[in-house]
């Protein structure tokens, strides 16, 4: 075993004993479960109104009216739960001491930050497989457009992978997990609030950067089914970008 | 001169080749607080050595750097030879670590938890079963080898603590208080298991227990306020501190010519009243026995003699004079380096 599958074996049971992956999965799944539901039942309601206008059988676009919506919803319950699950990463470290334990083995700080990382993102992905059950429950009555549900996924991963280097973080700058929650809350805000701030500024160099920076226009291009490169990229450096300040943030902890 | 010195000491590091730590000129700031001033000393491959001091005194800040877990302001530290700056990796490698606070996963099990450990020490799956058996038996956790670390006693969670710090078998030891929170027959096992680790290991443990220090310890490095007051063994210290030795005599009648005729004793400096008028206090030459002359007189007078008794200075005075002096040095024994 290489010393990250040790910290993720080790993680990932920490996680299951505890009853907060449970809970928050329970919370996720039912919030996206729900809200599937009232769209679905929403767009069948109006295929038959269109239905008895028409007499024909409806056309109704199932990724527009039922996939989207849910994909933006999703992420704002991301926003709120990503938080929860990665508040104790390090904070718990820093309170019981272990942190002097992992810190004076003969293990790198990348590889604690790495394995920590990637648990989350195993717990996470995990989460989401679960919610596939609904666009495979729903092809078997209805068929719609594959290709924006796919990059949709990769979307809500991307995404997800991002809030999760941010709450390790943040989770790296204090042992109490509560202040760690509302540190990446804010982050993750803030983050949200660029783009915004950047529609607001408009289309100008300083809008555009603003609205670069924020997640949001990235995640509705990929949930609108668009693949551009510059998205996967904008994920994938931040990804990276927090997962070095993480480093950081763990690393200054023995200098203080 | 000055390179004969330097040609000494490295022979000497050279050829024996047993300095297992080695703490030069190290100081540690915490912003503007100096929490250690100039600290040297080296302990050789196989020692326990105690660190001794009050709460507060940089005991805990000195383990931590010797673990490579904080770096040192100034100075340098090296570890069977690696540099703590330099070879971390190396360091960690050679170190088994006890924190003042066991660091224990309180939801995990023990057995659970000493792999997790073995594996992050790098120990193959092979030296691993082999060394988690040795060391479930070498610190008593049998029975609770399968129970949640949360739910154990003070004085299991602080074993699995040892455990933790024992399992990779690591050339030197670093145990903060490895004995706080035990009960006595707990404190008399664990330091058992400590001296049976002497030799093959080189072992520094901190504690503010003085009989601890005296009990397993063949050095004992007092330190107060950052700064080393004395290095020296437990039973030197106590010497060193005294001038002079002290008799205690005590008899049955008064004579009052006793007094006077104690005085002209040869090698007696001094003659006091105890604390009855029964009793007399001697201070005589240091290396001077004069208990074979003392009960002649005594008994040549025949006042009765009840009782002739050494005041013997504890490591307990020693520890109270050196650290509440205000001039750091004790009497003569500022010796960074120890009596070898």
């Amino acid at each position: 075993m290489t010393p990250v599958h040790t910290i993720v074996a080790k993680e990932l049971r920490s996680a299951f004993v505890s009853p907060v992956v449970y809970v928050i999965a329970a919370i996720f799944l039912a919030i996206v479960g729900l809200l599937a539901y009232s769209a679905a039942a929403n767009a069948s309601n109006q295929a038959i109104r269109l239905m008895q206008i028409q007499n024909t059988y409806a056309q109704l676009n199932l990724n527009d009216m039922l996939f989207r919506p849910l994909f933006r919803s999703i992420n704002l319950i991301l926003m709120i739960i990503l938080p929860l699950l990665t508040m104790r990463l390090f904070a718990e470290e820093r309170k019981l001491r272990t942190f002097e334990l992992l810190l004076t083995s003969p293990i790198g700080v990348n590889e604690i930050v790495s394995g920590k990382f990637m648990s989350v993102i195993i717990v996470y992905s995990g989460l989401l497989s679960l919610t596939s059950l609904i666009p495979i429950t729903l092809s078997a009555y209805a068929t719609f457009d594959w290709r924006p549900i796919y990059l949709g996924y990769v979307a809500l991963f991307l995404q997800g992978a991002l809030l999760i280097s941010i709450g390790l973080f943040a989770s790296a700058l204090t042992e109490n997990q509560i202040i760690a929650a509302f540190l990446s809350f804010g982050c993750i805000l803030g983050l949200w609030m660029l783009g915004a701030l950047g529609g607001i500024v408009g289309d100008t160099t300083i809008g555009h950067i603003l609205s670069y920076l924020s997640f949001s226009e990235h995640y509705e291009r990929l949930i609108r089914g668009l693949f551009n490169l510059k998205d996967i990229l904008y994920y994938v450096s931040g990804i990276a970008f927090m997962w070095f300040a993480a480093h950081q943030a763990v690393d200054a902890y023995r200098w203080k | 001169m000055h390179f004969k010195v330097t040609f000494l000491t490295i022979s000497r590091h050279n050829l024996l080749g047993i300095r297992m730590i080695d703490v030069q000129h190290v100081t540690k700031r915490y912003g503007n607080a100096t929490a250690l001033d100039d600290v040297s000393f080296s302990i050789n491959k196989g020692e326990i050595v105690a660190f001794l001091g009050p709460n507060g005194a940089g005991k805990t800040t000195t383990m931590r750097i010797l673990t490579g877990f904080m770096p040192p302001t100034m100075g340098t530290v090296r570890i069977a030879g690696f540099d703590c700056l330099e070879t971390p990796w190396e360091v960690k490698k050679h170190i088994g670590y006890l924190p003042e606070t066991p660091p224990l996963y309180l939801e995990l099990t023990v057995t659970e938890y000493l792999t997790f450990v073995g594996r992050i020490k790098r120990l193959s799956e092979d030296q691993l079963i082999e060394r988690m058996d040795t060391i479930i038996t070498q610190t008593g956790l049998a029975d609770v080898r399968g129970r949640v670390i949360g739910h154990l006693s003070r004085g299991y969670r602080q074993r699995v603590g040892l455990a933790q710090a024992l399992l990779h078998n690591p050339p030197v030891l670093i145990l903060d208080e490895p004995t706080t929170g035990l009960d006595p027959n707990q404190i008399i096992e664990i330091r058992e298991l400590i001296k049976s680790l002497a030799g093959s290991h080189t072992i520094i443990l901190s504690t503010h227990l003085l009989a601890e220090a005296t009990a397993i310890c063949q050095r004992v490095i007092i330190i107060h306020r950052g700064r080393i007051v004395a290095v020296d063994t437990p039973e030197q210290l106590g010497a060193k501190l005294r001038e002079s030795e002290t008799l205690s005599l005590t008899v049955k009648q008064f004579d009052p010519d006793l007094l006077e005729a104690l005085h002209h004793i040869p090698g007696v400096i001094r003659v006091s009243q105890g604390v009855t008028a029964h009793t007399y206090l001697l201070d005589t030459q240091m290396g001077r026995d004069i208990r074979e002359e003392l009960t002649q007189l005594v008994v040549s007078r025949n006042v009765g003699l009840l009782e002739l008794k050494t005041q013997t200075l504890t490591l307990e005075d020693a520890f109270k004079v050196l650290t509440q002096t205000n001039t750091p040095s004790g009497p003569g024994i500022s010796t960074p380096d120890g009596p070898h």
